[in-house]
């Protein structure tokens, strides 16, 4: 009975805790150039609402929740982001990851201000997918996977 | 045009990189397109790399501003002679395998890991070509890391089982040294405030007695030295270049060893210089280390019965030739070890390309199961007999250039001692070599016709054919050579 008990309250606790965690990690991620934290931070904690969720629900639920492609897709998107704001600045004339000369705002610093925003975002993206694939990988490794391996053997 | 020819520095190392995680989208796409992104990036970054050497051959060294921040606090590449000509060599490399890889790849990687593994290949080009284009010793430790990350997961990507363990083994041991070298980095950062290359130049001289620049340098040849598997501590290197996939040991022993000396003689001979080698006796450790690699290489190599390992054991034995010029300093022998950086990366890597396609026709890996291949497999039999014609230095190839070079350079140096570890090497190569070539041509016949590839026997053939074309031109790439390594011992170099 009272096993039952806990798994209502850790899932109830789960389902207000989340979009909280997934709020501070946009936070964190969003005040990244002008407070502690940043992109790298900020992924990580948006990961560990996805993971939290797997880790309460199952890891069935949390892949439905959370498709593979997506996350397959979104650490090479944040990468490109971060390359593509490296590559926008050649194009206006500059060299690779030169914020100043973005062209955003009117003047040098808000430019750069925006360059290191994209980046940080792209950081978060990149680094929140690559942790939520890096949890599923380990936690859905299975019987199935290790046979293919020993039959090519030799 | 003119926006992309003056970010070439940095492009050379972005395009494999963007590619690398493009590639996964693109494969969902269709699987067939990152095999052809990786040859088209490839082919890319050798024309840029060959056109970034030609320029600093012409107007000096390039030097480029990540981000345009200046240099001793932004991230600076520099492309002068020496790290051009490496950049050509890892470049022109990667081509190859990259065309040489789809052929094999079929047979060595699970179906659904296949576009994981052209993405790890590019990411393990881009890291080594950083490695080489920085100038800065922060950046260079993480494009080492990159370059090592990918390697990780490309040599466990094979089916293979032994491949897990070989892997696992490199990744302590890599990390290991890694680490040393960052440890190095972090001490000479303590003390100058700076990792900017040419700007530690500047500043080391004047605390060269400091214990903590002496403890950096250690940190520093330790950890390098288990990167490019001096001996004794190559004990990574065999499991590896034996488990991984064809293609992964064909890049990995024609580049990966070989950018690991690049960096062991730019963090010596650029970031301190020949004074401070000469004052700590640092070429007497390495002379000591790299004639025991010579000839325990040659020795161990002698001993195997896998091809694969054979191959490996000759590799230890011939990333002592590139140390053992650096271990001698004078501007004839280092000469010798840079232009093996070239020479060694053909003949091994045209040796692994073919063993590659012996393991995909025949499925043998035994020395005893390739007789009478000859006969069945004329094109790529010829590749191998050049290659090891090479390996043994036999005049009109490569592999006689350097060891000629070495071996002038040891009488220079009054080491005349040096000369018939150099011979005695040679001799041993040719008894390794040769009873495969003997067993080869005059074993008994199997009954099938078998040819290789041609998707595969192209890029072998190229890279065979090169052995004997810098054999014979030997002069294009020696006079850069020398000049990389007269700018290197010239005081500074950067």
């Amino acid at each position: 009975m009272s096993k039952r008990v806990g798994i209502i309250v850790t899932k109830t606790v789960a389902r207000v805790v989340i979009p909280f965690i997934q709020l501070f990690a946009l936070y964190v991620i969003v005040h990244g150039d002008s407070g502690p934290g940043g992109g790298f931070q900020g992924g990580v904690i948006l990961g560990a609402s996805v993971i939290l969720y797997a880790i309460i629900f199952g890891a069935k639920a949390g892949r439905q929740w959370v498709k593979q492609g997506l996350t397959d897709v979104f650490s090479s998107i944040g990468v490109l982001l971060y390359a593509g704001v490296g590559i926008v600045a050649m194009i206006v004339g500059g060299k690779y990851l030169e914020y100043n000369v973005l062209p955003i705002g009117h003047d040098a610093h808000i430019a750069s201000h925006y360059g290191i925003f994209f980046i940080e975002v792209g950081v978060g993206i990149t680094v929140a997918a690559v942790m939520v694939t890096i949890f599923f990988e380990t936690a859905q490794r299975d019987k199935d996977d290790l046979k293919d391996r020993g039959s090519g053997d030799g | 045009m003119s926006i992309i020819t003056s970010n070439f520095p940095v492009l050379l190392v972005i395009t494999p990189l963007i590619v690398a995680v493009c590639i996964p989208l693109l494969g969902r796409i269709n699987k067939r397109i990152p095999p052809v992104a990786a040859v088209v990036s490839t082919a890319f970054t050798l024309m840029v790399s060959i056109i970034l050497l030609s320029t600093a051959l012409d107007s000096g060294p390039i030097s480029y501003w990540l981000g345009n921040w200046a240099p001793p606090w932004g991230i600076e590449y520099v492309v002068d002679t020496l790290s051009g000509f490496v950049l050509v060599v890892v470049a022109f490399m990667a081509l190859m395998v990259a065309l040489y890889t789809p052929g094999t790849i079929r047979d060595e990687v699970p179906n659904d890991k296949e576009t994981t593994f052209y993405s790890l290949y590019m990411l393990l080009v881009a890291g080594l070509l950083g490695i080489v284009i920085t100038g800065d010793v922060f950046n260079m430790y993480v494009f080492i890391e990159i370059s090592s990350l990918a390697g990780y997961a490309l040599i466990a990507s094979g089916k293979k089982r032994e491949a897990l363990t070989a892997s696992f083994n490199y990744l302590i041991l890599g990390t290991v040294g890694a680490t040393f070298f960052i440890i190095g980095v972090g001490l000479l950062y303590m003390v100058t405030g700076t990792l900017n290359m040419a700007d530690l130049a500047s500043r080391l001289p004047e605390i060269y007695d400091s214990k903590v620049v002496l403890t950096a340098f250690a940190f520093f040849s330790v950890g390098l030295s288990l990167k490019l598997a001096l001996f004794p501590l190559h004990i990574w290197l065999p499991k590896v270049y034996t488990n991984a996939p064809s293609a992964v040991s064909s890049l990995m022993a024609a580049t990966g060893t070989k950018v690991a000396a690049y960096a062991l003689i730019r963090i010596t001979l650029s970031v301190f210089d020949v004074e401070f080698s000469r004052s700590v006796d640092f070429g007497s450790i390495l002379l000591v280390l790299s004639c025991a690699a010579i000839i325990a290489g040659s020795v161990l190599a002698i001993s195997q019965t896998n091809i694969k390992m054979m191959l490996a054991y000759s590799s230890v034995g011939q990333v002592g030739y590139i140390v053992l010029g650096l271990a001698l300093l004078n501007e004839t022998a280092l000469t010798g070890s840079l232009i093996h950086i070239l020479n060694h990366a053909l003949m091994k890597g045209a040796l692994f390309m073919v063993v590659g396609i012996i393991v995909f026709r025949t499925g043998v890996e035994e020395i005893s199961g390739l007789r009478g291949l000859g006969r069945c497999m004329p094109f790529t039999m010829a590749a191998f007999t050049i290659a090891s014609l090479s390996m043994i230095g036999v005049p009109l190839t490569v592999g006689f250039i350097s060891k000629w070079y070495l071996a002038v350079g040891a009488v220079e140096a009054g080491m005349w001692y040096v000369v018939p570890v150099i011979l005695v090497s040679s001799v041993l190569t040719a008894v390794y070599f040769w009873r495969i070539v003997e067993g080869i041509y005059f074993g008994k016949a199997a009954n099938v016709t078998l040819k290789g590839p041609t998707g595969l026997l192209v890029p072998t053939m190229i890279v065979a054919a090169l052995c004997v074309v810098f054999g014979v031109a030997a002069s294009v790439p020696v006079s850069v050579a020398r000049l990389a390594a007269s700018a290197l011992l010239g005081g500074g170099g950067m």
